[in-house]
């Protein structure tokens, strides 16, 4: 068992693109979650709208890169608005059910066969990524950062998505100290009490809606970029559920909550995966084998959003009185 | 003429009731996939029969999502294509390889594509035999032959969904992980039938299991945190990490694969012009007993009074000296003996059984919930008959991999317009 190779893979997923993504899609889940108690649990298709709004574009459309992105972030605004227009005024379980149902709704229909000139159905797209790595200012050559090796690529990648989720979370912060984000948590704790100081409830919590979907559909891109390839199969109701985890984990009325979490969850499933893999390997467990052990670290998983719900329900940063339930 | 629609008709159930006949050998035709075809888990198949009887050692091949396979007929007619992913083919039939004298009916497609519908398996009939058209039934028989397949769907979903329904109303948690109380009752019966139970026994015991599972949960979960004074919406989030924790806990003992149950590939059974399979149709009998069994029980005995009681109002119920964790632990039993029905009758209806299987329904049983009013046990039932219903009939029009969408988009709209649904109570949606 490589212990030095384990902990630099571990260290990758630390700053992988896919840590970004995640960590951005948690963050639009603190402003629908965190700030503004709207429980919707719809991220993935928000991510999905963002991933295949960049595809079709640049590949059905040849829409250089500014357009495809805005056109991948225009389509999440019309999403949560037209999710928001019947939902938002329901109670918070029916608005669970009802982003759940309508992230699923966009899975089908990215998924269908009568679509495929479109989507490419259950194979998704690809080849779309040519002119975001066309921008890479960086020569072709090795750049190391910290223990880990990559290609000029990756490293763009890297520095691109992360830079997103800095500004991300600058903006969050401004926005939730701002008088519009206090209404916001107003909101969370009594919207009775806000409505009947005269502000328009509904207006503000579309708003956040359309906030935390537009980082969720960048989220989406900055997902499938390193990729090369979208596929339907990625953005399953799991995808929102592991992006809960991330928040819960970090704390959900925070800015680097969701952040930190997404790097947590990262971590801990790089290591399990190095540990467990690295003692069958060595013969120390034999009674698993390698996929039983990829499904042993989703159990745990599911174990940890448990506890974390039960005994911590702040998170790693969070503070107990802001939580977006008694 | 009488002779070859009887082809027509026996066709299907001639594949179906031989799945114990070797299948013909199927070699990959790419070098890049070097997969053998039997380990993929979908597949395209069909028989091949004549008027004199099966058609043996004709070549059929399927081209698409850049795989090509390729297959001989058997002895019986029967052939199967293993393919990697669901999704479009172009499936073919050699001419040049059947026997002299025998030619494809007219108007026989060749090649055609076929299409998966969100099942492991995918059928296409070639007719043989001069002056054969392909009966084209009519639009009503087609849609009460669409409208009784969903309504036998429909009460498969209003088992899990009275069940849910039930579990809401008395605790008001909104249960993500009842989708794996399905997949469990599903996976429990196909451990007890391989470990060689017959099925009777195996299902029996599945249930069993299930109503097991919901006590244990209640015990071991939900009441501590019931005490603990937890809030809805943390319950619903536990609840997801327990569906979380179950199903990779499931996928964990039971694979990846999809599994058949004994005798999940019935007969056609003939109902005046409309046919339906034997395994829908006792589903629909069994499903439509068990609920009229628990609404008997809800409205006659006194356990279900007090049910009732408590879905109403846990502190009036609790003063006027009921058991209310009592109420709750029986109504987590029934509600996963129930879901536990539910899974065996859907990994009929699918065919198969995978981990997954209680997931891809789990909306469909929320959008009959929420269709009929969360928490009103009948408004589950007649939500999920109407989701039932809706997904058969729209494949009418709809593609089928759409199916589901129709059902979602229903509930949306519902919910727009009379968000407690069409039998509940306005102040229930706060």
């Amino acid at each position: 068992m490589d212990f030095g190779n384990i902990l630099v893979n571990a260290f990758g997923e630390l700053i992988s693109p896919t840590t970004a993504a995640y960590a951005l899609a948690a963050l639009g889940l603190a402003v629908h979650f965190g700030y503004s108690g709207l429980l919707n649990f719809g991220q993935a298709g928000f991510m999905a709208v963002g991933a295949y709004g960049y595809a079709i574009s640049t590949l059905s459309f040849n829409a250089p890169l500014p357009v495809a992105v805005l056109v991948a972030l225009l389509s999440s605004v019309v999403f949560a608005i037209v999710l928001g227009i019947p939902t938002l005024r329901l109670r918070a379980d029916y608005l669970a059910i009802v982003t759940i149902a309508a992230a699923e709704i966009i899975r089908y229909i990215v998924t269908t066969n009568g679509l495929t000139d479109v989507t490419g159905s259950a194979n998704g797209l690809a080849a779309f990524e040519g002119g975001f790595y066309g921008l890479n200012p960086f020569p072709p050559g090795r750049y190391n950062i910290g223990p880990l090796g990559m290609n000029e690529r990756d490293f763009w990648i890297r520095i691109v998505g992360w830079s997103v989720v800095i500004i991300a979370c600058l903006v969050v912060w401004l926005l939730m100290r701002s008088p519009w984000g206090r209404v916001l948590k107003g909101i969370r704790e009594d919207e009775n009490a806000v409505r009947s100081l005269g502000k328009n409830v509904y207006a503000y919590k579309m708003q956040a809606l359309v906030i935390g979907g537009v980082l969720g559909s960048l989220a989406g891109i900055i997902f499938t970029l390193p990729r090369g390839a979208v596929q339907p199969a990625n953005y399953a109701t799991e995808l929102t559920f592991f992006l809960y985890t991330c928040l819960l984990l970090g704390g959900m009325a925070t800015v680097l909550g969701p952040v930190i979490g997404a790097m947590i969850f990262w971590v801990v499933l790089s290591l399990t995966q190095g540990l467990l893999y690295g003692a069958i390997e060595v013969g120390a467990i034999t009674f698993l084998t390698n996929s039983q052990a990829g499904q042993l670290r989703y159990i745990l998983v599911g174990v940890a959003l448990m506890l974390l719900m039960v005994f911590r329900p702040q998170g790693v940063l969070g503070n107990k009185k802001e939580l977006a339930f008694a | 003429m009488l002779g070859f629609l009887a082809i027509v008709l026996l066709g299907a159930p001639a594949a179906q009731a031989s799945p114990q006949l070797p299948v013909p050998a199927t070699h990959q035709v790419q070098p890049a996939t070097a997969v053998q075809a039997q380990e993929f888990d979908n597949n395209i198949r069909g028989v091949l029969r004549g008027v004199d009887g099966p058609i043996a050692d004709v070549t059929v091949t399927a081209t698409g999502n850049g795989f090509e396979g390729k297959a001989t007929s058997g002895p019986n007619g029967a052939w199967r294509i293993g393919v990697p992913a669901q999704g479009t083919y172009e499936v073919a039939i050699d001419e040049d390889t059947l026997p002299d004298g025998i030619t494809l009916a007219e108007g026989q497609e060749n090649p055609r594509e076929v299409t998966f519908a969100n099942t492991s398996s995918a059928t296409t009939l070639f007719l043989f035999g001069e002056g054969i058209v392909s009966q084209q039934a009519n639009f009503l028989d087609t849609l009460a032959e669409r409208a009784l397949a969903g309504f036998s769907f429909g009460l498969l979903l209003a088992l899990s969904a009275v069940g849910l329904s039930l579990i809401f109303g008395t605790t008001g948690l909104t249960n993500f992980a009842h989708g794996e109380m399905v997949t469990v009752g599903a996976v429990l019966a196909f451990a007890f039938a391989s470990a060689g139970l017959p099925i009777a026994v195996a299902i029996v015991l599945a249930v069993i299991g299930g109503g097991l599972l919901g006590y244990v949960q209640d015990a071991a979960l939900w009441k501590p945190l019931r005490h603990r004074g937890t809030g809805l919406v943390p319950m619903m989030i536990v609840s997801i990490g327990f569906a979380l924790a179950l199903r990779y806990i499931i996928q964990f003992n039971f694979g990846g694969a999809t599994q058949q149950l004994p005798g999940s590939q019935g007969e056609i059974i003939n109902l005046g012009s409309i046919s339906i399979s034997r395994n829908n149709l006792t589903s629909l009998i069994v499903s439509l007993v068990i609920i009229l069994v628990v609404a008997f029980l809800l409205l006659r005995t006194r356990i279900g009074k007090a049910t009732r009681a408590v879905a109403d109002n846990p502190a009036l119920a609790a003063a006027s000296g009921i058991d209310v964790d009592r109420v709750i632990r029986i109504v987590w039993v029934i509600g996963g003996m129930l879901a536990a029905l539910g899974g065996i009758l859907w990994a009929y209806y699918r065919p198969g059984v995978s981990y997954n299987m209680g997931q891809q329904i789990l909306l469909l049983i929320f959008a009959g919930v929420t269709l009929g009013g969360l928490g009103t046990v009948f408004g589950a039932l007649v939500g999920s008959i109407i989701v039932g219903l809706f997904v058969e009939i729209s494949t009418i029009w709809l593609e089928a991999d759409l199916k589901y969408v129709g059902a979602l988009l229903i509930m949306i709209l519902v919910l727009l317009f009379r968000p407690q649904g069409i039998l509940g109570r306005r102040e229930r949606i706060g």
